[in-house]
């Protein structure tokens, strides 16, 4: 069972390095670091807080970009192409395709994930000339991007189990942004009333909360993170991760094929 | 098919199971991220980027920042913090993302302007906030009423108070007890009867739930300064009658001063002191 998701993981991760799109991205992302030193020279003793900022978000919402648009090619691209049969008809179940999937992208986007650090972290020595133990909560940043990867990764999964890729990447996207602004959402909620305080409050709940993995402004300003946060979210986004991937079984395994 | 059955029972139940657990989790990340977003740092302050950087959402965004603020001083607040030093940019932000958004520039007046604990402390930029409100607004009597309470409440300037009630009296459908105000700001200035006319028409016409609990408070302590004073007034006179002051309440209802023990506006008996001053025996909750 394991060496065929693990398969099915080497193969989807093979051929998401192999992606022009995806190589087009990374450039653009190192770039992004590149244009960082050049914003953080004009930017008088804010260069360091420019370089953070600038490097992390575009580690974020490149790797966004990545995880939405390969994601909902994984299984309509298979079926398109007509490889799911050929994948299904060997002694593969279809959960072990869906789980193999998921991990091959994750894969893929904390391998970019660690080449785009590597980019900030350089940019990050050009300005500052040396290395300050409070640099290390920029790591703590990277890895909660990394953890907001897993949670995209899954929902593409999800989408892509039951609508066209155009819709799964709007509605991918659209979690994304909402996900951003949950705590807003929650602020909202607290102050209605009746129904629509629980429906407020649902809805709240139900899209991931990407807001509390964005820290990136406040590791920008060298604070530090609480380990319970970091606790907290990976308990989180691991166990939300699960919960859309196992969204996507249920509705793969019924999913009619031919 | 039974071993796919099998999977979806399954996937159902693991679905079902770490719903509830993320569920569960957020809310442990909300007790340790409580006002997270609302550190004491504003990345982005400039109302005018922001409102290019909505790309024409600025509606959207000026309710975002209008929750925020809300949250920022509720939370701050109910925490027992003296500081808002956020509360006046969040304001200024919201109301520049949305200059007719007009609970928040009656917000302003009754949280930015009071001092700590009960407010940030910043009169002129509760006023300021009117004034940019009145430019975007200027029909609406409602602002009006805003700056010239500030005017009284926090500066004690009467006569802007004045002018304020009645260029506010001027506009459309104004409330009645401007023009009122303004003709009896002149003469009784600061006594307790123009202080419970004030608060009573903030009470009666905001709908806002936090400002209409200020104004009640308010009253209620204008209440308790009515009742001391006049308690005290009696006591002052058992004083003069007996050469001493009274003991408790009965001994001045003995008197024939008092009909009986005296409550506050929370149904509490007042306490009488033995130097003759009159205190409430529980404070009100804040």
């Amino acid at each position: 069972m394991s060496s065929r998701v693990f398969n099915i993981a080497f193969n989807t991760f093979r051929e998401a390095v192999r992606d022009r799109v995806l190589y087009n991205l990374v450039a653009f992302a190192l770039l992004m670091t590149g244009a960082a030193i050049l914003v953080g020279q004009i930017s008088i003793d804010i260069e360091r807080l420019v370089v953070v900022n600038l490097g992390l978000t575009a580690v974020s919402l490149f790797g966004m970009v990545i995880a939405i648009f390969i994601g909902i090619g994984l299984v309509s691209k298979e079926i398109e192409k007509r490889t799911l049969y050929t994948v299904l008809s060997r002694p593969v179940r279809r959960w072990e395709f869906i789980v193999g999937k998921f991990f091959g992208l994750a894969g893929t986007l904390i391998v970019n994930s660690v080449c785009m650090a590597v980019g900030v972290f350089a940019a990050l020595f050009y300005v500052s000339r040396h290395f300050q133990s409070a640099d290390g909560w920029v790591l703590v940043g990277l890895y909660f991007i990394i953890l907001q990867f897993l949670i995209v990764t899954s929902l593409t999964l999800l989408f892509s189990s039951f609508s066209s890729p155009l819709l799964s990447a709007v509605f991918a996207f659209s979690l994304f942004v909402i996900g951003s602004f949950s705590e807003d959402l929650r602020g909202f909620a607290s102050m209605t009333r009746g129904i629509s305080k629980w429906l407020a409050t649902a809805a709240a709940y139900l899209v991931p909360n990407f807001s509390a993995l964005n820290v990136i402004s406040s590791v920008a300003h060298q604070n530090s993170v609480s380990g319970q946060l970091i606790v907290y979210n990976t308990a989180y986004a691991l166990f939300y991760a699960t919960m859309a991937l196992s969204g996507a079984v249920l509705i793969f395994e019924r999913r009619n094929l031919k | 098919m039974r071993a796919s059955r099998l999977v979806s029972l399954a996937a159902g139940a693991l679905l079902a199971l770490t719903l509830t657990v993320s569920v569960l989790l957020l809310r442990c990340i909300d007790t340790v991220r409580s006002g997270a977003p609302l550190e004491e740092v504003l990345y982005v302050s400039s109302p005018k980027v922001l409102k290019r950087m909505s790309l024409g959402y600025d509606g959207l965004l000026a309710d975002i920042y209008w929750t925020r603020a809300v949250q920022y001083f509720g939370g701050k607040h109910h925490s027992g913090v003296k500081r808002y030093d956020l509360l006046a940019p969040l304001l200024e932000i919201t109301t520049q993302l949305d200059p007719h958004l007009l609970v928040a520039y009656e917000y302003g007046a009754n949280f930015l302007a009071p001092a700590p604990p009960l407010g940030a402390g910043m009169p002129e930029r509760a006023i300021a906030l009117q004034e940019f409100g009145i430019r975007n607004n200027p029909d609406d009597w409602h602002l009006y009423y805003n700056e010239g309470f500030v005017y009284y409440t926090e500066l004690s300037d009467y006569a802007k108070a004045a002018d304020a009630f009645a260029r506010g009296a001027r506009r459309p459908h104004a409330h009645p007890f401007l023009a009122v105000m303004a003709g009896r700001m002149a003469e009784h200035a600061g006594d307790l009867q123009m202080a419970r006319m004030m608060w009573s028409t903030t009470y009666d016409t905001t709908r806002d739930k936090s400002v209409k609990a200020n104004a009640a408070a308010h009253l209620r302590a204008l209440q308790v300064d009515e009742d001391v004073t006049v308690l005290e007034q009696i006591n002052n006179r058992y004083h003069q009658m007996t050469g001493r002051f009274a003991g408790s309440f009965g001994e001045l209802a003995s008197a024939g001063l008092l009909r009986g023990t005296p409550l506050d506006p929370l149904g509490h008996a007042y306490k009488l002191m033995p130097d003759g001053r009159v205190e409430m025996a529980k404070k009100f909750p804040a």
